[in-house]
């Protein structure tokens, strides 16, 4: 049972529920603590050190927010001189250590760094003393859908959590130690050799640019329908820029999948763009198809299957079709051709 | 899915994919789970991270072995005798829900009867499973409850797919793990509409909603409402319907979204009859292996370019809205079908949109009745869904079962062969396999990711066979079949048990379906794609 918790957050009433660590609290509330290796939906490890808090009173200590749990009557303070100076020196060494060309990276304007170090600020003297000349990592574009660039990783550890708790797979890893730490497949061999699965669940999550997909487009819009692969039927949410698909996302709200896809959801809809689609009727002329008009095509095919009418005729329908398609088909069968020889693939 | 509505009065999955999560025990029966259906995998796993008990019972070891506290690697085709002997198990251990048989269930002493063929020594010999694993399957299927079960195509894809599926059905009402939350007897459907393609009619024997066409009650009820009169006779299966055109008893073929070329069970049967066809009609979103066979090819609009509704696998109605305009002159297949029928002069085709023609379906299948666009809106709804204040129904058979008397049915069960044996000429078996990047072919290969992801088909075989014919990891090799031959990549692995190779089919380059068994299940028609006696040669 959740109880309600009463406690003060930067001298705000604030109402919790039991079992809430005070991050959570506090960003429900409205109230930013600068984080970057939490995420609602893992455990959390408390390794950026960016979400200190200070609690006051009988408990007066400095704690990590993102571990602490509420209690009832408990007073936090999440910003005071000596948390801006811990956070202020950890914000500069993950930005010394950072590529920052944010106008050439995909999470420009919605990455979680340049967030923390807008809010924290930084001492440009400082940085520029820990800045080490341009030396920049490897990319791993492997994977055909998308990219790691460890040189904007923040080891977070938020891929690497939701691979193991969300996905239950382990494919990646934080590999070496100290300032040469990475995260990297097993035996720090590129992703495409890891046991990935490709879901991309992991990109979701990075709160930076350092997992991107590849050739990412914004949408202008975004519709949300149905997964058109397995039986699993996942909500997907489809972005749409110049009447062409460019992403998919999941649909947290949907019932089956709770806002998880898996590599077909997330990245096989291009198949919809492909050059390859039909795009006018055609009628086989002397062995060759020959492009029409659908008046044609509709006719010679009605004037056809008025020739064989009754069981001379079969219907099979597709089982990856709407249910909208499918009925109108089995009533064109059964209705207008006079037969029940109407079947779909189920059986394979 | 004839088996299930049989015993249970419902073929569709009994109970809703995310309550797998909160199962003690999970039964995972024919089924590449992680490959076929991903994201019911994950409830799999995220009910073993809370300390569920997996049971896999696969003839290959796949992924989900991982998390197994039992691996069942049964040969193939002994679905039934794994089955029986876990039952044989329980009931010799006093395991079985009494009350629930009682009261709930009928037919239990024929079926008890049918039981004495299944000793575990006897079952241990067909099924190649030690006792002592059936012994504990069997204990932790019934103990650690709720049990769910799960299956797909390794159950029914097989000559005796009907008889699988019903001793899937017995285990369950023999421990009560049926009619509860987090139980159930789960089919999960391979393609994303195959449950409602099933609902809304697309079979030979019933109309939407599984009303027979054999019965006048039903047959009446639908004349009235389409005003036109009906056949009374059932129509032919998918596989008959070929073997019909090759007997010129079809003439004209009207096909959607379809390519048998790939995905039907001996494919090579299949060209032919089509190519019999006097006049054959393809209607889909690319020129397919199939569409080139055709005199007309129509293209249809892709699930991006529509509105509508998909069922899933757990009965789930969800509405798919249109995100693009159609590419060219391509219109969705409810128009198109619409367009033929007011040229045939037919009456009741002149649906304004998707949501007038669910209007019409809720009319005619009570289980749909209360869902219409305006509800789906606010969310989707599992069937059945009786009426406008109805929420929907997570799970089936809470207080009866379907069936004419309300009770679930035990069915007693023989040993059959599988319906291919090995001899000197073809020494293996194979079976047919899934791939996480590929479904079926014509959509998935046309994404130029997933085809670097699951580059080419391959087939499995164990080291030891492989060492025997000289094969080595990688080498091209040569399978034949009664039916045909193909060639295609070897890929030794202990994964696959001694005797039995595996290879998918989703690559026209390797048209698996060349070399497989079109065999029928005598009840449910299935094709028995899932076993069929190869040889292998090197090249
Ligand atoms: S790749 Fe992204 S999610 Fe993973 S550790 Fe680096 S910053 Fe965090
Ligand atoms: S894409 Fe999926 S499987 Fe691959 S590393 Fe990310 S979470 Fe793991
Ligand atoms: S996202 Fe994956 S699991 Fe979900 S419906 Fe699509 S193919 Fe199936």
């Amino acid at each position: 049972m959740t109880e309600k918790i009463e406690l003060k957050i930067n001298g705000l009433s604030v109402t919790a529920d039991s079992g809430m660590t005070i991050l959570d609290a506090a960003l429900r509330k409205g109230i930013y603590i600068p984080h970057l290796c939490h995420h609602r939906q893992l455990e959390p490890i408390g390794a950026c050190r960016l979400c200190l808090v200070e609690i006051q009173g009988e408990w007066k200590k400095t704690v990590i927010s993102c571990k602490t749990l509420v209690k009832e009557g408990m007073v936090v303070l999440t910003e005071t001189p000596e948390i801006q100076k811990i956070r202020q020196i950890n914000v500069e060494l993950i930005v010394a250590d950072h590529d920052t060309d944010c106008l050439n990276c995909f999470q420009n304007t919605k990455c979680a760094l340049q967030r923390v170090a807008d809010h924290v600020g930084m001492d440009k003297k400082r940085l520029d003393r820990l800045k080490k000349p341009d030396k920049l990592l490897p990319i791993d574009d492997s994977n055909p859908f998308f990219t790691f660039n460890p040189n904007r990783c923040v080891l977070c550890g938020i891929c690497v959590r939701t691979c193991d708790e969300i996905q239950n797979i382990q494919a990646i890893d934080f590999v070496h130690r100290g300032l040469g730490t990475k995260v990297a497949g097993f035996g720090d061999r590129p992703r495409l050799e890891s046991n990935c699965e490709s879901c991309g669940e992991c990109i979701v999550r990075c709160p930076v640019g350092a997992l991107t997909e590849k050739d990412a487009v914004r949408p202008t819009h975004q519709v949300k329908t149905i997964c058109a692969f397995c039986g699993c039927g996942c909500g997907v949410v489809l972005g749409v820029r110049d009447n062409k698909l460019v992403s998919a996302r999941g649909d947290l709200g949907n019932k089956a999948s709770k806002g998880r896809l898996c590599v077909k959801g997330r990245f096989g809809y291009k198949f919809v763009n492909h050059p390859d689609r039909l795009t006018s009727p055609m009628v086989k002329k002397d062995g060759n198809f020959v492009e029409v008009g659908w008046d044609e095509a509709l006719d010679l095919v009605a004037d056809n299957f008025a020739k064989n009418k009754g069981d001379k005729f079969a219907g099979i329908s597709s089982a990856k079709a709407t249910n909208e398609d499918n009925y109108v088909f089995q009533k064109f069968t059964r209705a207008v051709m006079g037969t029940n020889n109407i079947d779909h693939c189920a059986r394979l | 899915m004839a088996g299930l509505a049989t015993s249970l009065g419902s073929g569709a999955m009994t109970n809703t994919i995310t309550e797998l999560g909160d199962a003690s025990t999970i039964l995972a029966i024919g089924t590449n789970t992680t490959e076929a259906h991903p994201i019911a995998a994950l409830q799999v796993k995220d009910a073993v991270r809370k300390g569920a008990k997996l049971i896999v019972a696969n003839p290959k070891e796949i992924e989900l072995c991982r998390f197994a506290a039992v691996f069942l690697q049964h040969k193939p085709g002994t679905d039934v005798p794994l089955l029986m002997g876990m039952m044989r198990v329980i009931l010799e251990e006093g395991l079985e829900d009494k009350a629930f048989i009682a009261d709930r269930c009928e037919n239990f002493e024929s079926f008890e009867k049918s039981l004495e063929a299944f000793d575990l020594d006897t079952v241990e010999k067909l099924t190649g499973v030690a006792q002592d694993k059936i012994i504990k399957a069997a204990r932790i299927y019934a103990t650690q409850t709720p049990s769910s079960i799960i299956y797909c195509m390794g159950i029914t894809q097989h000559v005796h797919g009907t008889d699988n599926v019903l001793a899937v059905s017995n285990l369950a009402l023999l421990t009560g793990n049926i009619g509860k939350p987090s139980t159930g007897v789960n089919p999960l459907r391979g393609q994303n509409n195959v449950q409602g393609a099933c609902d809304i009619g697309c079979l030979p024997n019933v109309y939407p909603g599984y009303q027979q066409v054999t019965s006048p009650d039903a047959r009446s009820k639908f004349e009235s409402a389409w005003g036109v009169e009906l056949s009374d006779k059932a129509g032919l299966t998918h596989t008959e319907i070929f073997d019909a055109l090759l007997e010129g008893r079809i003439k004209s073929l009207y096909m959607v979204g379809e390519n048998p070329v790939l995905s039907e069970a001996n494919a090579s049967h299949a060209i032919e009859a089509m190519e019999k066809a006097d006049f054959m009609v393809v209607q889909d979103i690319f020129m397919t292996e199939t569409a080139e066979l055709a005199d007309v090819v129509l293209p249809g609009a892709a699930f991006a370019e529509k509105d509508g509704t998909f069922t899933n696998t757990e009965r789930r109605v969800q509405r798919v809205r249109k995100a693009l305009d159609p590419v060219g002159e391509a219109k969705p297949d409810w128009w198109i079908a619409c367009e033929l029928a007011k040229r045939l002069s037919a009456k009741g085709f002149d649906f304004s949109g998707p949501s007038e023609i669910m209007d019409e379906m809720g009319s005619l299948m009570p289980t749909y009745k209360g869902i219409s666009y305006s509800r789906l809106e606010k969310g989707s709804l599992q069937w059945p869904c009786p009426s406008e204040d109805h929420s929907g129904t997570p799970f089936l058979h809470a207080e009866k079962f379907g069936t004419e008397t309300g009770k679930g049915k035990f069915m007693p069960l023989e040993y059959k062969k599988p319906g291919e044996d090995t001899d000197k000429e073809y020494p293996l078996l194979l079976t047919t396999d899934r791939s996480l990047f590929h479904f079926h072919s014509t959509m998935t290969r046309r994404v130029y990711g997933l085809n670097v992801l699951g580059k080419e088909e391959l087939l499995n075989i164990h080291p030891e066979d492989a060492e025997k014919l000289g094969i080595a990891d990688e080498q091209m090799v040569k399978v034949a079949s009664r039916r045909g031959e193909v060639e295609v990549k070897a890929k030794v692995t202990k994964k696959c048990i001694v005797g039995t190779v595996s290879m998918g089919f989703h690559f026209a380059e390797t048209p698996t379906n060349l070399l497989t068994c079109c065999e029928l299940d005598p009840v449910a028609k299935t094709p028995g794609t899932k076993v069929c006696a190869v040889r292998i040669e090197t090249i």
